[in-house]
């Protein structure tokens, strides 16, 4: 290899400069070349991200201190660098793109002027000239209209025209170095595939090196020419990225791969019961927003949504974002009213019940949400937390807190959670107690909003194996609303596919997944990164239905297939 | 934003019509008969009854608050029962101290409030915060009386830099005017140069937590581009809300320090007719701060839609 764009030698990065303090980077050391994409993986704390804030000088100041080790940049030490020089070489050499295009962009300020700020910082073009160089770079990122998007904010721009806004301002001067942390993370796979597939043609062009920050295997597979995981604060193994999926050497990077879930759906199981829990019937929900003296605004959120759900099954709703599928969720859960069409428990329409009548049927349906870091009152006790519904519902008190002893039990905490607060778990313990706080009104239907998003990809597997082993023992019906065709492969029984809030294709998990029958399912499964992979098996999935399309290359070819 | 416009003017006539029913019952619900008081206790039946036909009082209570309504719209606040001059010559003659006293009041405030508020959030935990911080509690727990005589000890007689007391209008040129009210206007400013430094500090501390933030330091700018360019106009809206708050106050706060500095503004016309029971000129008043008010408020709901550009009505 010729002398690396970036070399990362011992990096060591402690909380504050206190030398006895603890550390969490300790003795990182990576390589890029020039022109290459080095993929860092690693579960949430593994310190990636504290490693690409340490080459760019961007920690945060007094929380945490680089002690020792060299950030080589072409051969100039960054940690020996003053604050000017870092200044000097911030956007010019080395660039970096964030996880959220919405807040990463400054809110009250036209984009065009954003990207314009980054030349009038480092070159002495006249303002004609760098509206002009701005403009091109607009159109070098493929958005429409480039004069219009230049004087837009980014609240008017959408999610993937935000995230190519931020990798234009990156690499506007042309970097050696782009740094992209966890880009696409926020993103929905069908724009997600659009922007890796850009950075990959600017990073052609340009002949930038790409330092990749991801949690996800799958794009890991799609862009990487080699791979560097991570895992508390120590790289674990650095090697190319078929080494890697084929025949990991650490044991730590076979449990990451083992848990990442398979596209390949699971075997169907047997239907245990004939009885419809949960049924929707032409739902509908469409948002108005009166004006004063104005036609009212309809917004159509959810069209003709029907399904059926059967007891001790799971109905998983797949879409991305805007489709309707939380929507649907809420109704379902009457958080918002439908506008049109039924949902009928157990054969009783709850559609248009009031709020007293409805009291009975609420604890029919219980629901588990997204981030347990939110979704779980700081200031009450697990127990508390709950027990509070049965009790709301007239269960005396010692028998609401026994019954949440024995849930706590089922979803494996120790029974010493009971008198703990939420701060004091993990993500997935936190979910964990969401599941118990749901199942402690002894629902039928358990609602899961994207219930294991926000978790690493152990924590993840670990709560699906819980959500599995939960309907077997209680034999409750799930509704699961997720994004991650991954994961409603491995928990789905049937799934139902949202588009603009309508459902366009309905069926087996088997089926769907395997042989779908509308184009929009197929995108969807094309767009899913690294579908090429099992990474559980460390080798190349088997070969897709026929009735899949032909499968179209996002970045470049990644080996083994 | 025209339509916005309208309908926020719309909107302040109930507000500006519920104040002046109150206004109104002001006087009829006082305790005891306003034309005895005014006539005095030595006062005869015959002269009581000619100062109750002369304020309408004699007449039901709907023909009086009609009547009344009919000479506001037309412009007329009643005339003073002390010097019998009409009310509004009375406020012409001392709004322009007030409102001048109150504006380079709020002009230095927002000029030394909102760098320190900045630099306090920059440095957070650091000296120049804890700092900022002790000074903002100190500008709070000081009466402005004490502050304004303080000043006038130190600069005016101790420096003879000012002159202790007195006033000049804009008028008769710029620095006679700021010759003497920059003394009452610090004084004045004390507290809201704590207030507004400590909403810039921690309206700042959260914006320079955000992700945009991170970008503009990413992208090579100086640290003054990233605090003043990006961070604070993210922060705005709390702070102009504080300072709008602050003027409305201000034009309260005003009657203190207009006696210890003695300018004739509104504070003293104020403090002057309401231990003379002058009635009329209480509601002149009343009705000149509560249009004050809601001028305020809306000034300040324009200034966030053009402070954010995601606040639309």
């Amino acid at each position: 290899m010729s002398a690396p764009i970036l070399s990362v030698r011992d990096l060591v990065v402690g909380i504050g400069p206190d030398a006895a303090s603890p550390i969490v980077l300790d003795g990182v050391s990576l390589d890029i070349a020039a022109g290459e994409t080095l993929c860092l993986v690693g579960e949430s704390g593994s310190g990636k991200s504290v490693t690409s804030l340490a080459v760019m000088g961007l920690l945060p100041r007094g929380a945490l201190v680089a002690r020792s080790g060299r950030v080589l940049l072409e051969g100039e030490d960054l940690l020996a660098a003053d604050r000017r020089r870092l200044r000097a070489l911030r956007a010019s050499r080395m660039a970096m793109i964030f996880q959220e295009p919405m807040t990463a962009l400054n809110p009250v300020m036209p984009v065009g002027r954003q990207i314009d700020e980054v030349l009038r910082a480092h070159t002495s073009l006249t303002p004609a000239e760098r509206r002009r160089r701005v403009l091109s770079m607009l159109e070098q990122v493929h958005l429409p209209d480039v004069a219009r998007v230049f004087a837009s904010y980014p609240h008017q721009l959408s999610g993937g025209q935000r995230q190519r806004i931020m990798i234009a301002m990156a690499l506007i001067l042309e970097p050696k170095l782009l740094i992209a942390d966890e880009p696409t993370t926020a993103l929905d796979v069908t724009t997600q595939k659009e922007i890796l597939r850009l950075v990959h043609e600017l990073q052609e062009k340009q002949g930038t090196s790409v330092l990749f920050i991801t949690h996800d295997m799958g794009v890991v597979a799609e862009i990487a020419d080699r791979v560097c995981v991570m895992h508390q604060g120590t790289v674990v193994e650095t090697d190319t990225v078929d080494a890697i999926l084929r025949a990991p050497r650490k044991d730590y990077t076979r449990r990451l791969l083992s848990a990442v879930p398979s596209l390949t759906p699971r075997a169907p199981r047997p239907v245990a019961s004939a009885e419809i829990v949960l049924e929707t019937v032409e739902l509908g929900k469409v948002y108005a927003r009166r004006r004063f003296l104005r036609r009212a605004e309809e917004t159509v959120a959810a069209e003709a949504v029907s399904f059926a759900l059967r007891r001790g099954r799971t109905l998983g709703i797949v879409g991305e974002s805007g489709s309707g599928k939380s929507t649907v969720a809420r109704c379902v859960m009457r958080l918002v009213d439908p506008t049109a069409g039924a949902i009928r428990v157990k054969g009783r329409d709850i559609s248009s019940l009031s709020r007293s009548a409805l009291q009975p049927h609420r604890k029919r349906i219980q629901m588990v949400f997204q981030d347990p870091y939110r979704s779980l009152n700081p200031r009450v006790t697990v127990g508390e937390s709950i027990a509070e519904g049965p009790t709301n519902y007239g269960v005396p008190r010692d028998a609401a807190f026994a019954r949440a002893r024995s849930l706590l039990e089922i979803v494996g905490l120790p029974p010493d959670a009971i008198t703990r607060y939420p701060h004091q778990f993990s993500g997935g313990q936190r979910q964990r107690i969401a599941i118990a706080r749901a199942l402690a009104m002894e629902p039928d239907v358990l609602v899961a909003d994207e219930a294991v998003s926000a978790l690493d990809v152990s924590v993840q597997a670990q709560v699906l194996a819980l959500l599995d082993d939960i309907q077997e023992r209680l034999g409750v019906s799930l509704l699961f609303i997720t994004h991650d065709l991954r994961v409603a492969a491995q928990i789905c029984d049937d799934i139902a596919v949202m588009q603009k809030g309508r459902i366009v294709e309905y069926g087996a998990a088997s089926e769907v997944l395997t042989a779908p029958r509308q184009a929009y399912t197929r995108q969807l499964l094309d767009a899913a990164p690294g579908r090429d992979w099992d990474f559980a098996r460390f080798m190349p999935r088997e070969p897709a239905a026929p009735a899949a399309a032909p499968v179209a290359d996002v970045a470049k070819p990644s080996g083994g297939h | 934003m025209p339509g916005y416009l309208l309908r926020r003017i719309l909107a302040a006539i109930p507000v500006m019509v519920v104040v002046a029913v109150f206004v109104f019952l002001l006087l009829r619900l006082t305790p005891g008969d306003p034309a005895a008081v005014l006539a005095g206790d030595m006062a005869t039946p015959e002269q009581l009854a000619r100062i109750r036909a002369s304020l309408g009082l004699d007449k039901p209570v709907i023909v009086q608050f009609v009547s009344w309504i009919g000479q506001l719209l037309r412009g007329d606040l009643g005339t003073s029962l002390i010097s019998q001059t009409p009310v509004t010559t009375l406020i012409a003659q001392r709004i322009e101290p007030t409102i001048s006293l109150a504006l380079l009041t709020l002009l230095l405030s927002i000029l030394i409030a909102v760098p320190l508020g900045v630099l306090a959030a920059w440095r957070h935990g650091g000296i120049t915060d804890k700092a900022v911080m002790s000074f903002s509690v100190l500008g709070f727990s000081v009466p402005v009386f004490v502050i304004g005589y303080i000043l006038i000890q130190i600069f005016a007689i101790d420096l003879k830099w000012f002159p202790v007391q007195g006033f000049r209008s804009i008028s008769d040129g710029i620095g006679p005017f700021l010759q003497r009210a920059t003394l009452p206007s610090l004084a004045l400013a004390s507290i809201y140069v704590a207030l507004i430094a400590r909403m810039t500090r921690a309206s700042m501390l959260e914006v320079l937590g955000e992700d945009y933030v991170r970008t503009a330091r990413a992208k090579g700018l100086r640290e003054t581009a990233v605090l003043f360019r990006h961070a604070l106009r993210n922060a705005a809206v709390p702070i102009m809300t504080v300072i709008g708050t602050g003027f409305a106050l201000l034009i309260s706060g005003v009657v203190v320090t207009e006696s210890v500095f003695n300018v004739p503004g509104i504070g003293r016309l104020t403090v002057d007719a309401i231990l003379a029971r002058d009635y009329p000129v209480i509601q002149g008043l009343i009705l000149l701060t509560s249009a004050l008010y809601v001028l305020i408020n809306l000034v300040i709901d324009l200034s966030y839609s053009l402070l954010d550009p995601r606040i639309r009505y």
